[in-house]
């Protein structure tokens, strides 16, 4: 189980990095989405793993628990993920329709673009 | 003794400073006033307290602040302090009357007495502070004031410079001092200056003691222009002279020795203090008195003048003798007396005749006879003539240097010292000579005259205490004697102030500096042109130099990695954290495994399975961005069932209803962006993305399976034990969320209420600029691609649904104490209720229906959460402690009520709040770009299509 989550965490932290170094808006959201997964799952595991022990204490009997701290950060910070997904989502919509195109970085910086002006202008493009 | 006087002086320059930039209003004179006011009142203060310290008790005050980590406001006031805060306070009045009449009308001068008053209660703090963490923020609050001080004529570049450069020595040596500072708390284990003073022993025994005593030094050399670091204090004469004379003679460079004299019992008396202190001392005095005689800059010379003789105070701090360091105290106060004459004098002549060049000045004697004998009693003392104050400390320091053996040889510090004096005789007695005496000129470059009273009143007064002082050495005794002894620690030497100490050693030195200086003088010109043939590096183009590089240095740092590419800024902080991950794994040790692998049942095969096609196909697909999405709703749905199957119903439920949020947030997003990827990058570029991403989650998904494999301590036994009785939940992690760490949470929903209102906001001036009116003119958007927005079956499914996922959301909030549920689950399921009512019927036709706005919402929410941490208070226990209580109402069974409910309430309206408003503020997208709304739930009326059929028919 443990190495099932572990590599769960690793696809999703691989695919969430090279997602996040894509030259769009959308699949770096879309990244940065993915790499908050594995960062929950991250986090939550470090209360280690356990199965039919959830942390809701029961009135009958010596039942045993797992550890409810994690569960309790992890819960906020789902819901704080969301918030600021929801804040990069608005930078995009709102830089794609200034600029016309959802590039990420600035003009001539961007890394080996073959020639920026031929993707200019998407808006129009989609337009047409 | 205890004494509440003490805060109350340190804090009244602080206070009095908001006045004067509003009493300009009422005129010049009421703002010099009001400057002088509490100035005055803490001086009246400090005098009911002297009688106190001159009888040698220490008055202490404290403030506690986090008495657990020693940090409490401390002030203090022994013998030294008195001493410091009197010459501080009593130089800041007569500055202060000095500056009314030197400022010209167009001085903004509430803003001069505003900082004027800044630097005033900085420096009280120092030299009143028994905290030494205290004494450093009023140390670094000293350097800041300088520098609006130095600056405050904005439009000379050389004020601006000069105040840069004062602020950047002087700060570097603060950053130096906290560093020292903090060792020697550590070391003492008390950050209280009256613990570490008495613990000199047990510090000088420290192997930190060499480390703190240089970056302590590194702090105090900086401060009082010590070599190397005197060549800021020069450029600081750019400030007006008042400014000058206060903090450039009187206080902020002896704020240096201050510091020197204050930890002398605790760090003086080692050979590294010796050979350090001394030595720079030496160097500075003999440095500055040379460079002081070539200066024709009138300000400059006594600039280099001051220089000089704080490196003759460090000296005699460094010789580490009680009788050097008695000295040291009185020439403080000499020192004091005629420098402070001396530069208002100078700020006169250069106010009267337009000019501070001595080249360009002569003759004055008859033209400002007041201002002659006040610059000349000023300049005979600092040359040490009998009869002046200067004299006297300056005899008792030859004797003191006499005796002094440096590196074995007894004459090196004797002979210095002299040469130093000799020096100090030349350029003071220039000071006279070339400046009042000779022939009158014709040629100033205005017609110089004594000033006014008001302008004069305060040198001749310290001009008085020179004279005085050194006719009757006995009238500075007693304050000499208090202080002296706070330096040392109570050990008093034999010393006595006289002024005929009999044929000695210093008489013989005193002598030889007497003549040679007169010698000098008499051959000046030439010595000039020598002088200024010869090459000397300046400090200035080596300073200017070294920022310059600096800057180049960090700038190409920066630029270099943040050109403007954030892929490539993401870039570099993956590889950089891979690799501090890296160092950190290879250079550790890691134990064995200590837990076994949990069995692997084949559904959540099939869910890993599942999982890992979808992340890699998110990353093979993610060109097609709406396929990208559906994959990303698959990873997030085998998240939840992972939560599910690993003991976490509550992260299961949030997991999933965020998720649900989140895709529908994406899904109105993409209508307004491309649905396509362009492909871009190169297949190189592709490859090193590749491999950094393949490392990052190797390195991630190797670290999370390594420590699953190991047992750890948890303080969670705590939350387990005393989530019913303390916190009378049974859902533990609900427990902690609204009571454990409830101070937590409320900071989280604030963030999430900050980000709803600020999506909010940009989409306000997103709209209202060129990309609303763009959207405005398109009809891309307005497509009405699927010919039926507001499917029927979907409207009335969503309506049948609305009251059932609303009373679910209910239901998850109440029961969330006690089981898997709460606030941010329940908020979440009914926005999502919320959110198909807009999806299926519209968004004019919901709109309408919602009472309450989002913005009140998330207001309320937080308002509510907070309040129920404040009735916490009422009870008399801290903030969001929690209450409860069971109650029996007839029907129902026995009912829990607790105040956690309240707050989950706010954390409840909240998150619906900020989800709906997000959604709500990109929707509104969609109507700016034309898209039509429909009246009515359904675009497609039934009944009316009925009608068509029939008139069709017909």
């Amino acid at each position: 189980m443990e190495l099932i989550v572990a590599s769960g965490i690793g696809f999703l932290t691989a695919g969430g990095v090279y997602l996040m170094l894509r030259l769009r808006a959308f699949p770096v959201i879309l990244g940065l989405a993915m790499l908050s997964y594995a960062v929950n799952v991250f986090l939550f595991s470090s209360g280690r793993l356990a199965v039919n022990m959830p942390p809701v204490l029961n009135p009958y009997g010596d039942a045993t628990y797992t550890d409810p701290l994690p569960q309790a950060l992890v819960l906020t910070a789902i819901v704080i993920s969301f918030g600021m997904t929801a804040v990069l989502v608005m930078f995009a919509l709102g830089a794609f329709l200034e600029a016309g195109d959802d590039q990420i970085n600035m003009d001539g910086q961007g890394e080996e673009l073959d020639d920026p002006d031929e993707e200019k202008d998407d808006l129009t493009e989609t337009r047409a | 003794m205890q004494s509440n006087l003490l805060p109350i002086i340190a804090i009244l320059p602080f206070l009095g400073a908001l006045m004067p930039g509003v009493m300009i209003r009422a005129g010049r004179n009421t703002c010099a006033t009001f400057t002088a006011i509490p100035t005055l009142l803490a001086l009246v203060m400090l005098g009911t307290l002297a009688p106190a310290v001159f009888r040698g008790e220490v008055l202490i005050a404290e403030i506690e602040w986090l008495p657990q980590l020693g940090l409490s406001a401390r002030f203090f006031l022994d013998g030294l302090g008195l001493l410091f805060a009197g010459m501080i306070l009593g130089v800041g009045l007569l500055i202060t009357l000095y500056a009314r009449f030197y400022l010209s009308a167009q001085d903004p001068m509430g803003q001069f007495f505003t900082y004027l008053l800044l630097f005033q209660g900085a420096m009280l703090g120092i030299v009143l502070s028994d905290n030494i963490l205290l004494l450093l923020i009023f140390w670094e609050l000293t350097s800041l004031s300088s520098f609006l001080l130095i600056g405050y004529w904005k439009h000379l570049p050389e004020g601006r410079q000069g105040a840069r450069m004062a602020l950047a020595v002087t700060g570097a040596g603060g950053l130096a001092m906290i560093g020292g500072m903090l060792i020697l708390g550590n070391v003492v284990g008390s950050y209280n200056l009256t613990d570490i003073l008495a613990a000199g022993e047990q510090i000088k025994a420290s192997e930190w003691y060499l480390p703190a005593l240089i970056l302590i030094l590194l702090g105090a050399f900086t401060k009082s222009a010590q070599f190397p670091f005197h060549f800021w204090l020069p450029h600081a004469m750019a400030a007006p002279t008042p400014v000058s004379a206060y903090l450039h003679s009187a206080t902020m460079v002896k704020a240096g020795v201050f510091l020197m004299a204050r930890m002398w019992p605790a760090l003086a008396g080692t050979d590294a203090w010796f050979y350090i202190v001394a030595t720079t001392g030496l160097i500075t005095m003999v440095m500055g008195a040379l460079i002081a005689l070539f200066k024709d800059d009138l300000k400059a010379l006594l600039a280099f003048s001051t220089v000089s003789h704080l490196g003759l105070l460090t000296m005699l701090l460094g010789f580490g003798t009680p009788f050097a360091a008695i000295v040291a105290v009185f020439h403080i106060i000499n020192h004091l007396t005629f420098k402070a004459a001396l530069f208002m004098t100078a700020g006169i002549i250069d106010h009267e005749a337009h000019t501070r060049d001595i080249k360009r000045l002569g003759g004055l004697r008859h033209l400002m006879p007041i201002t002659f004998v006040i610059g000349t009693v000023g300049a005979l003392s600092m040359a040490g003539i009998p009869l002046f104050n200067g004299f006297l400390s300056k005899e008792m320091m030859l004797d003191a240097a006499s005796e002094t053996v440096w590196n074995g040889s007894d004459w090196a510090v004797p002979v210095l010292a002299t040469l130093g004096s000799l020096l100090s005789v030349a350029y003071s007695l220039r000071f006279i000579f070339h400046v009042f005496l000779g022939p009158k000129r014709d040629d100033y470059p205005a017609k110089p005259h004594d000033p006014p009273f008001g302008m004069w009143a305060s040198p001749a007064l310290l001009a008085l205490m020179v004279v005085a002082i050194g006719a009757m050495p006995w009238l500075a005794g007693p304050l000499v004697a208090v202080a002296g002894g706070a330096v040392t620690g109570g050990d008093m030497p034999y010393y006595s102030l006289k002024i005929w100490h009999g044929v000695n050693m210093a008489l013989f030195m005193s002598i030889i500096a007497i003549t040679g200086g007169a010698i000098l003088l008499a051959i000046h010109r030439p010595l000039d042109r020598l002088w200024n043939a010869t090459p000397r590096p300046e400090a200035k183009t080596i300073f200017d130099a070294l920022i310059a590089g600096l800057v180049r240095l960090t700038g190409g740092i920066a630029l270099g990695l943040h050109n403007g590419a954030i892929s490539r800024y993401l870039a570099i902080f993956v590889v950089s954290t891979l690799a501090i991950g890296g160092v950190a794994f290879w250079s550790g040790d890691i134990l064995a495994p200590s837990r076994e692998l949990l069995p692997v049942p084949p559904v959540v095969l099939a869910g890993w399975v599942l999982l890992v096609a979808a992340t890699v196909l998110v990353v093979l697909q993610h060109r097609n961005r709406f396929r990208a999405l559906v994959l990303i709703g698959i990873i997030g749905l085998m998240i939840s069932f992972g939560f599910v199957y690993l003991s976490a119903p509550d992260l299961a439920l949030t997991q999933i209803s965020v998720e649900t949020v989140t895709i529908m947030l994406l899904l109105l997003a993409l209508h307004f962006l491309p649905k396509e990827t362009p492909l871009e990058s190169s297949v190189a570029l592709q490859a090193r993305d590749g491999v950094i991403a393949v490392a990052a989650g190797l390195a991630v998904a190797g670290l999370a399976y390594a420590f699953m494999m190991r047992d750890f301590s948890t303080i969670s036994d705590y939350h387990l034990a005393n989530s019913k009785t303390g916190g009378g939940g049974t859902n533990v992690v609900n427990v902690i969320l609204v009571d454990f760490r409830g101070y937590d949470t409320y900071g989280e929903i604030i963030v999430l209420g900050v980000a709803g209102l600020a999506i909010f906001a940009l989409m306000e001036s997103l709209l209202r600029g060129a990309a609303g009116r763009r959207l405005r003119n398109s009809h891309h958007y307005n497509v009405d691609r699927s010919r039926d927005r507001h499917p029927l079956m979907m409207v009335v499914a969503t309506r049948a649904m609305m009251p059932i996922a609303v009373m679910v959301g209910i239901y998850l909030f109440l029961r969330g104490h006690n089981q898997p549920g709460g606030g941010f689950v329940a908020g979440l399921v009914i926005s999502i209720a919320l959110l198909m009512q807009y999806m299926a019927s519209g968004f004019a036709w919901a709109q309408r229906r919602q009472r309450i706005e989002y913005h009140a919402m998330i207001g309320w929410g937080c308002v509510i959460a907070g309040l129920t941490g404040v009735a916490s208070w009422l009870a008399g226990v801290p903030f969001l402690t929690s209450w409860f209580g069971y109650f029996e109402f007839p029907p129902i069974e026995e009912f829990e009520l607790a105040s956690a409910l309240a707050f989950d309430l706010g954390v409840f309206l909240t998150v619906l709040g900020a989800v709906m408003l997000m959604l709500f503020s990109i929707s509104r997208l969609a109507r700016h770009a034309g898209e039509t709304v429909n009246k009515e739930p359904l675009e497609y009326d039934p009944s009316k299509a009925v009608g068509r059929i029939r008139e069709g028919e017909s």
